[in-house]
């Protein structure tokens, strides 16, 4: 409960943070006026339509992001697990890319968050269909890199077919994810996608808790697995697939903010998944202020920051787990 | 039969003096327009194939007449040219290997104001050897371009904006259209002079009368994105309206004097 009300402040004070910063240069009367009473036209269409749903999008992303690893983490029992390591955000950007490109997306609102859905779906399919239900690391990492591989290059491919000469270099933002110039269009299209994800993952706390106990244990006390398992592919390909159509593929969330919070929720999944989706939002909302902060003007992925962080913690856990590797 | 095949094609050159080239080629944008206009029939060979991109080229249909190339320096020189047009900014190693290859090439600078665009005539009239119509075409430029008539008092602020919320500074075509059309260039007004990407909140500040976007490509980018931002939709339908970059803005020849024609227009309206 404590942890709860302590990530929770951290969030809101973050959420503040994103909301006033940024390189119009208003002061944090005009931004407050701005914001909450419509004061000041040019301000008001900042506030409101450019830094608002980037904060809210923040939230929302790293929200997606930390759940779902939590989630994949807790059924797998694995702490590697993580969408964005093997292969699941790789396959939604591919999804989403495809129906940029021929159009489809521009004609139906639904057929970007969706493709990305079916390439992350696709993705978690195969990953567990290779890893097996205990999801061995060294199966889960080896089929992670081959998938990721592969999405990559066809989002590549995809792009550099496309006829419009800026596709090309926007390779970096499908791999590395940013927030930049979003607006609530994007959050409109992912938010319903990110609602139903968010409730059936978080429906897996006791589930995940029992399973803790191993399969049989579980079963006597009624989990079904294969339920379970189906609840977990399509939370995660709905969460992991919204957020990566809006804000490309965001990596190491999903890893980095369960393993900092596990020592804190005594190991217990279902905690761990209301903590991680608190925690997540906050990650992604603090690395969204740092690339605002470190190069304001570059554009600064958010994947690429994520990565510097993420990676060390990676490198330890596959460190630790290496007995069980062999 | 070489020479009887350049002899052909001095008499169908008719009027270009005797040193005129007779097999132009040229493989940019911008000198494929200055010489469409200005070359004698049968002058010129072949034109970029970008020339044929109703995107980029107002002279999609005249270029139809013309052989298509694409800046490669081996099929150019196996156009048998005797002389090849480029921009200042053409691929360097074909200019150079055609150069090698013993090909005439005449480069000519980017026009950034309606001065370099006279001069980018002119010297096309000289290397074509078409003066005398290079002369005419200055001198009608000139004319339709005092027949827009004086710029009023008041100036409305109009804001370029491009793909990755690209702006175009005060050293552009672009900033000397819009003042042409009796606009101030919104981002220069507000000390942003070097091209280049500005934040869209920054842009959006600035509140300008008249939002003015780069023309989107084909496919999907991320980069276009911006140009439909809510926030700058707010814009255009508060202010008095949009409108795209098109064809007529990219090159210096007379075409800009449509795009501020159109300007004019959308300023008396305002």
């Amino acid at each position: 409960m404590l942890l709860r009300i302590w990530l929770l402040t951290t969030l809101v004070i973050l959420f503040a943070l994103s909301v006033l910063t940024g390189p119009a240069g208003l002061t944090l009367v005009d931004t407050v006026r701005a914001l909450f009473l419509g004061q000041g036209e040019a301000a008001t269409l900042v506030m409101r339509e450019i830094r608002l749903p980037r904060a809210i999008l923040g939230v929302m992303v790293g929200a997606s992001l930390g759940l779902s690893g939590a989630a994949m983490q807790g059924y797998l029992r694995n702490p590697l697990a993580e969408p964005g390591l093997i292969g699941v955000s790789g396959s939604a950007a591919l999804g989403a890319v495809i129906v940029l490109q021929t159009g489809l997306a521009a004609a139906w609102w639904l057929a970007l968050p969706m493709a990305a859905l079916g390439g992350a779906l696709a993705a978690v399919m195969l990953i567990l269909l290779l890893a097996g239900p205990r999801g061995s690391s060294l199966t889960l990492i080896l089929a992670g890199i081959a998938i990721s591989a592969l999405a990559g290059a066809m989002t590549t491919l995809v792009l550099n077919l496309s006829p419009n000469p800026f596709a090309a270099s926007e390779v970096v933002f499908w791999m590395m994810g940013s927030l930049s110039d979003r607006s609530f269009d994007h959050v409109w299209i992912a938010l319903p996608f990110m609602i139903i994800g968010w409730v059936l993952l978080l429906s897996l706390g006791r589930p995940l808790d029992v399973l803790t106990l191993g399969e049989d244990a579980a079963a006597t006390m009624g989990v079904e697995t294969r339920r379970v398992r189906m609840v977990m592919v399509l939370g995660i390909a709905a969460c992991v697939g919204a957020a990566t159509a809006v804000a490309g593929a965001i990596g190491f969330v999903g890893l980095v903010v369960p393993h900092v919070l596990r020592p804190f929720v005594g190991a217990r999944p279902s905690a761990l998944l209301w903590a991680s989706a608190l925690g997540g939002a906050a990650m992604v909302l603090a690395a969204d202020l740092a690339v605002r902060l470190i190069l304001p003007d570059r554009d600064l992925k958010l994947g690429v920051l994520m990565a510097i962080i993420g990676a060390p913690f990676f490198l330890h856990l596959i460190y630790k787990t290496r007995g069980e590797l062999r | 039969m070489a020479a009887l095949a350049s002899a052909a094609a001095l008499l169908v050159a008719g009027s270009a003096d005797a040193e005129a080239p007779t097999r132009v080629v040229s493989m940019n944008l911008c000198t494929d327009q200055l010489a469409m206009l200005l070359a004698d029939e049968g002058q010129l060979l072949s034109v970029s194939h970008i020339a044929f991109d109703p995107l980029a080229s107002p002279m999609v249909e005249e270029a139809a007449g013309y052989e298509k190339n694409h800046g490669q320096a081996e099929e150019i020189f196996a156009m048998r040219p005797d002389l090849v047009l480029a921009g200042v900014y053409s691929d360097p190693y074909t200019v150079g290997l055609l150069r090698r290859l013993g090909v005439d090439v005449v480069q000519f600078p980017l026009e950034t104001d309606f001065d370099g665009i006279r001069a980018n005539m002119l010297k096309m009239g000289e290397v074509l050897g078409q003066v005398d119509a290079a002369q005419r075409l200055v001198a009608q430029f000139d004319a339709d371009l005092a027949a827009l008539g004086p710029n009023g008092e008041e100036r409305p602020s109009a804001l370029l904006h491009y793909a990755n919320n690209y702006t175009s500074g005060d050293k552009s075509l672009a900033h000397q259209i819009l003042l042409a059309a009796g606009f101030a260039n919104a981002t220069t007004e507000a000390g942003i002079t070097v091209a280049g990407s500005v934040p869209l909140e920054r842009l959006v500040l600035l509140m300008p009368d008249l939002v003015i976007s780069g023309q989107p490509y084909p496919g999907a980018s991320r980069a276009e994105e911006v140009l439909d931002h809510p926030a700058l939709r707010v814009l255009q339908q508060k202010q008095s309206g949009a409108t795209l970059t098109d064809a007529e803005w990219v090159c210096g020849t007379p075409f800009v004097l449509r795009a501020v024609a159109r300007l004019v227009d959308i300023r008396e309206r305002m």
